[in-house]
């Protein structure tokens, strides 16, 4: 049974007479709790912060407070710590995404399969999700990666022993590669998301075209690329969108892991360390309005020109 | 396409891929029943001896600190911002889905538009604000500031589910003459169902997951299970049992759910499934 | 058939779930009455000394005074940034909090802590003249008031295994210098399988691999600033004091070294991973406890020197009440108890002698029970702490106060942007001429800032 997606019924007749002004106003009530919600809550922050980013106001500086124009804009476009952790956020959020997006769609792919013993393999593999994002961070930095006791060293070190070699080697992850420490940990919580988006896509797929397409003697790989990879494109750009807002804006995995150091600070991190620990206030704000330009400036041109996710398709 | 509950390769590749990404969470609850000097050996001692002394720390046998009101916080402020969020944002998704308003994809956008702020930007003016009002260490305003949180997902997921309700029944319960409520309850809401669950789920796990805000605005009342958890890590001795113990008790709440719900989670992001 | 089936099931767990939400948001609703008038609330770090002190207080200190103490307890670097947030903001939230002697001084000067001094005049039980110099000087502000007392001080020194040192013939002089030192860890390195010379730390942080560090710098003859603030990181005698540091860990230092923090270094000594340990005096109360693989089998040295005569840091947690705060007579009574000699008699037969939280008093040196259990290094501790000079820890006259950090409070951000390059230096990605001079940059943006006072 076909369902077109019943979104775009404009109003056939916009004359804007009395009883069709009520009854646009009928469409918008339901709309409007949440919408004055969130503009309250969301927006008048944002004002305060911009508020806040024209003045000099250090919370450890109490005598030297006051309008600083563009000052702290200024300090932040030439603050080179802030444009590196731009550049750190966009490759970590980018390859968090690309790789438990892959991940994901493989271990979709093979869920989607029928084999024993089916649903308590998917119940492994959500587990990651479901555990608090912290304490994850923290499993992975003390008790996976620590180069003394953690699991990954001890694997290596009772490997290295079954062969009987003496001297395994026992890497300082974290050390060694900081970035790919917290990607990793990363790519690890949010796969299980991915998988499940992607899950539902594959689930969702009009099984006669597929039989058709079978019939007609399609190999598996035909009826994957020309059949199964377009109808999840809008699954595989929903999982994209979500999982970009919400990495770009990971803090616990950096603060716990690396403590920002070793060039993995990200905006979140170095944000934070101007507000809670150098107290300026006025440059965070600062730093605070700028990201939230830019990213509107990305999330504007990605949604409008890139996304079918906002149009409405004719689903047969 | 008969079904064939048969050893396929993939089914071990399947079990395989299984074991490897859940074993750090088997490994932290293995860990959770170990000694301290037992959780911190190199190789990992799979085979030591189990002991509840991680979870006695949890639990505050020897300190006397009750991981009671953390929990209940934790739980109050994540159902609480839940059903908030559920509240808003049926309707409103309904107003951009299947009655839309004019400049729905606006809206739409507006809203994911929000979760743009980095959170860490805002958490000055919510502080100053929540100071000047006396709502510091407070759960309900923490409740509040998670369902703004949740609200832009919840909008999006619902409108999306929403939009596969079939029209055929709403032009006839139109015709019937139902109002809105009515729509909403008797037609709406039984197809929408799953995704409710999907969407409900969700927030759940989002506002039990916070730290920032919970960090940053609660001090002795009103702190959460997260900002809880990190008050096991220690600077001086170890500590890896009682971190793992810790993280098991207060993941329990959202495995638990996750499992249960899991099929809904799979159902309910099926935009658009073939019925 | 299954839509309906799907309904029940959504009405009733929609049922449930406002019915779970009712009883917790009765809990939720009634969260903010939990300070009465009789109730203090306090923020601490998640130290051992600290979580003993949660334990005791219900049984001894609320019965005897009827206070109620409400604890919130964090990890350093979290509670760090909850107290600036809170005292600087004079929210209120928290009537005391452990302070250092690092943040007092200038939260002094912000106004932001309440004097003492009235308190100390009128409570002659509490004996401030009891409390060690040092930690006096330190926890007293330019105007000459007191703001804080100590609640566990220490300071640092050498720890190594003497029965590994007595099996390879070799003997710790009685006041090393760090070259000794180097050169001991290079023949002691491997005396016993997987175990590395000495552990240093490494971990970024500006309490973390900076404190040991800014010692050594110190003792070279290296400072931070000059008198009028004039950025020294990259002067000769810092290059050469950071190059031995980095080049003693790289060849004989722990595994993991850019990681390894005070918790790390610890657990090396306890498995004997390495075999000597420059670290705080406070590590010893562990390494000593009955419990520990390693007790009774390390030898206890001073600071290692080069120039100087000592080079131990000085460091206390200690209380400080918020000027904010409307319970400050019931937070006196709370912190005269806990840093009283009464408190560290009921730890130690209470919970064991090396767990008092000491270097603080004269009196805890002078304690027979306490000597006893601590014997092998409460003299070693006492010496460094009153040995420490936090106002001429160098060769060179310093613009402000502090051993192994300099007390502005721009040194937490800058002390930690320093450091990630020291640790990056120790993991062998940057070379230390690097790391230094892109510290000088850093430190000379702080300078400027002071150079105009």
């Amino acid at each position: 049974m076909a369902t077109q997606a019943l979104v775009d019924r404009p109003l056939v007749n916009p004359v804007r007479s009395g009883p069709k002004r009520a009854a646009e106003w009928a469409r918008r009530a339901p709309l409007l709790p949440a919408l004055v919600f969130t503009i309250i809550i969301t927006q008048l922050p944002f004002v305060v912060t911009l508020i806040i980013s024209f003045l000099r106001w250090n919370a450890l500086d109490p005598s030297n407070r006051g309008f600083a124009g563009l000052g702290n804009y200024i300090a932040v476009a030439t603050d080179s710590a802030l444009r590196s952790s731009v550049v750190t956020t966009v490759i970590l959020t980018v390859a968090v995404v690309v790789v438990s997006l892959l991940l994901g769609l493989g271990l979709a792919l093979l869920l989607d399969q029928k084999f024993r013993g089916r649903g308590f393999v998917r119940t492994l593999l959500i587990a990651p999700f479901l555990v608090v994002p912290v304490a994850a961070a923290l499993l992975w930095k003390h008790v996976l990666y620590n180069p003394e006791y953690g699991l990954l060293n001890g694997a290596l070190t009772w490997i290295w022993s079954l062969f009987g070699g003496a001297n395994p080697p026992q890497p300082d992850w974290i050390s060694s590669m900081p970035l790919i420490s917290v990607e990793a940990a990363l790519v690890w919580q949010w796969t299980p998301f991915m998988m499940l988006i992607l899950l539902a896509g594959l689930q969702s797929r009009p099984g006669d075209a597929i039989e058709a397409a079978q019939i007609d003697g399609a190999t598996p790989w035909q009826v994957f690329r020309y059949l199964t990879l377009p109808h999840l494109r809008q699954y595989l750009e929903l999982g994209g969108l979500l999982g970009s807002i919400y990495i770009v804006q990971n803090f616990d995995a950096v603060f716990t892991i690396t403590s920002g150091g070793l060039g993995t600070a990200n905006l979140p991190y170095t944000i934070y360390q101007t507000f809670f620990q150098a107290h300026d206030y006025g440059q965070a704000s600062a730093a605070g309005v700028i990201v939230v330009i830019a990213s509107i400036i990305i999330a504007t041109f990605a949604l409008r020109v890139v996304s079918s996710l906002l149009r409405n398709e004719v689903k047969s | 396409m008969t079904p064939r509950k048969v050893w396929r390769p993939w089914g071990v590749f399947a079990w395989l891929a299984g074991i490897l990404f859940a074993l750090p969470v088997l490994w932290m609850i293995l860990t959770s029943f170990h000694s301290e000097s037992d959780a911190a050996t190199n190789p990992p001692s799979l085979l030591a001896p189990l002991t509840l002394s991680g979870y006695e720390e949890f639990f505050g046998v020897s300190s006397g600190v009750s991981p009671w009101p953390p929990l209940i916080n934790s739980a109050s402020a994540s159902i609480g911002s839940t059903i908030l969020v559920l509240l808003l944002a049926i309707p409103a998704a309904y107003a951009l889905s299947i009655k839309p308003v004019r400049k729905w994809s606006d809206v739409l956008f507006f809203f994911l538009s929000t979760k743009m702020l980095p959170v860490v930007a805002g958490t000055l003016p919510i502080y100053l604000f929540a100071q000047f009002s006396g709502l510091l260490d407070n759960i309900s305003f923490l409740t509040v500031l998670y369902t703004s949180m949740n609200l832009p997902i919840a909008v999006w997921l619902m409108r999306s589910f929403l939009a596969e309700v079939p029209v055929e029944m709403l032009e006839a319960a139109a015709l019937d003459g139902a109002g809105l409520i009515t729509t909403l309850r008797r037609v709406v809401a039984p197809v929408a169902m799953p995704g409710i669950a999907a969407t409900s789920l969700i927030c759940f796990i989002f506002s039990w997951n916070e730290l920032l805000f919970a960090r940053v605005l609660t001090g002795v009342v009103a702190g959460t299970a997260p900002v809880f958890l990190t008050s096991f890590v220690t600077s001086q001795g170890l500590f890896l049992a009682k971190v793992c113990a810790a993280a098991t008790v207060i993941s329990l709440p959202v495995l638990a759910a996750g499992f249960a719900a899991q099929d809904k989670l799979v159902q309910g992001l099926s935009l658009g499934a073939v019925k | 058939m299954a839509r309906i089936g799907a309904r029940r099931a959504g009405c009733a767990a929609i049922g449930a779930v406002l019915a779970a939400a009712s009883l917790t948001a009765c809990s939720g609703a009634g969260g903010g009455g939990a300070g009465g008038a009789n109730s203090i609330n306090v923020l601490m770090v998640n130290n051992p000394q600290m979580v003993d002190l949660q334990k005791l207080t219900a049984d001894n200190f609320t019965k005897q005074t009827g206070i109620t103490v409400n604890f919130t307890v964090l990890p350093e670097n979290d509670v760090r940034d909850k107290i600036s947030q809170d005292f600087s903001s004079q929210a209120g939230q928290y009537d005391v909090a452990t302070i250092s002697n690092y943040e007092i001084p200038f939260y002094a000067k912000n106004g932001w802590l309440a004097p003492l001094d009235d308190y100390i005049s009128k409570d002659t039980a509490f004996d401030q003249n009891d409390i060690l110099a040092p930690m006096r000087v330190s926890l007293t502000a330019d105007d000459g008031k007191v703001y804080g007392e100590p609640f566990y001080g220490e300071s640092s020194f050498l720890m190594y295994r003497k029965d590994v040192f007595q099996a390879k013939g070799l003997t710790m002089p009685a006041n090393p210098t760090w070259q000794q030192v180097a050169d001991l860890a290079a023949q002691v390195d491997g005396a016993q399988a997987g175990m590395k010379g000495i552990c240093l730390r490494g971990q970024p942080g500006w309490g973390e691999v900076m404190a040991p560090l800014d010692t050594v710098v110190n003792t070279f003859g290296g400072t931070w600033f000059t008198k009028d603030w004039q950025a020294q990181l990259t002067s000769p005698e810092f290059k050469q004091a950071t190059q031995f540091y980095v080049d003693l860990v790289r060849a004989h230092g722990e595994s993991g070294a850019p990681q390894a923090g005070f918790t790390e270094c610890l657990n090396n000594l306890e498995q004997g991973k390495v075999a000597m340990w420059y670290d705080a005096t406070s590590a010893a109360g562990s390494l000593e406890a009955p419990d520990s693989p390693v007790a009774g089998k390390l030898g206890y040295a001073p600071a290692p020197v080069v120039k100087t005569k000592s080079s131990g840091w000085l460091y206390t947690w200690a209380w400080g009440v918020q000027k904010a705060s409307k319970k400050q007579d019931n937070a006196w009574k709370f912190i005269s108890w806990a840093s009283s000699k009464g408190y560290e008699n009921l730890v130690g037969s209470q919970l064991g002698w090396s767990r008092v939280p000491a270097g603080k008093r004269a009196s805890t040196y002078t304690n027979p029970d306490y000597v006893k259990a601590a014997g092998p290094f409460a003299s070693q501790t006492k010496d460094a702490i009153t040995s420490a000079d936090p106002k001429n820890p160098g060769v060179q006259p310093r613009p402000t106060l502090g051993i192994q950090f300099v007390d502005i409070p721009e040194f937490t951000d800058l002390g930690t942007q320093v450091s990630q390059q020291i640790s990056s230096a120790i993991a062998g990605s940057t070379t230390v001429d690097a790391a230094l001079t892109a510290a000088q940059a850093l430190a000379e943006k702080v300078a400027t800032k002071y150079q105009g006072k």
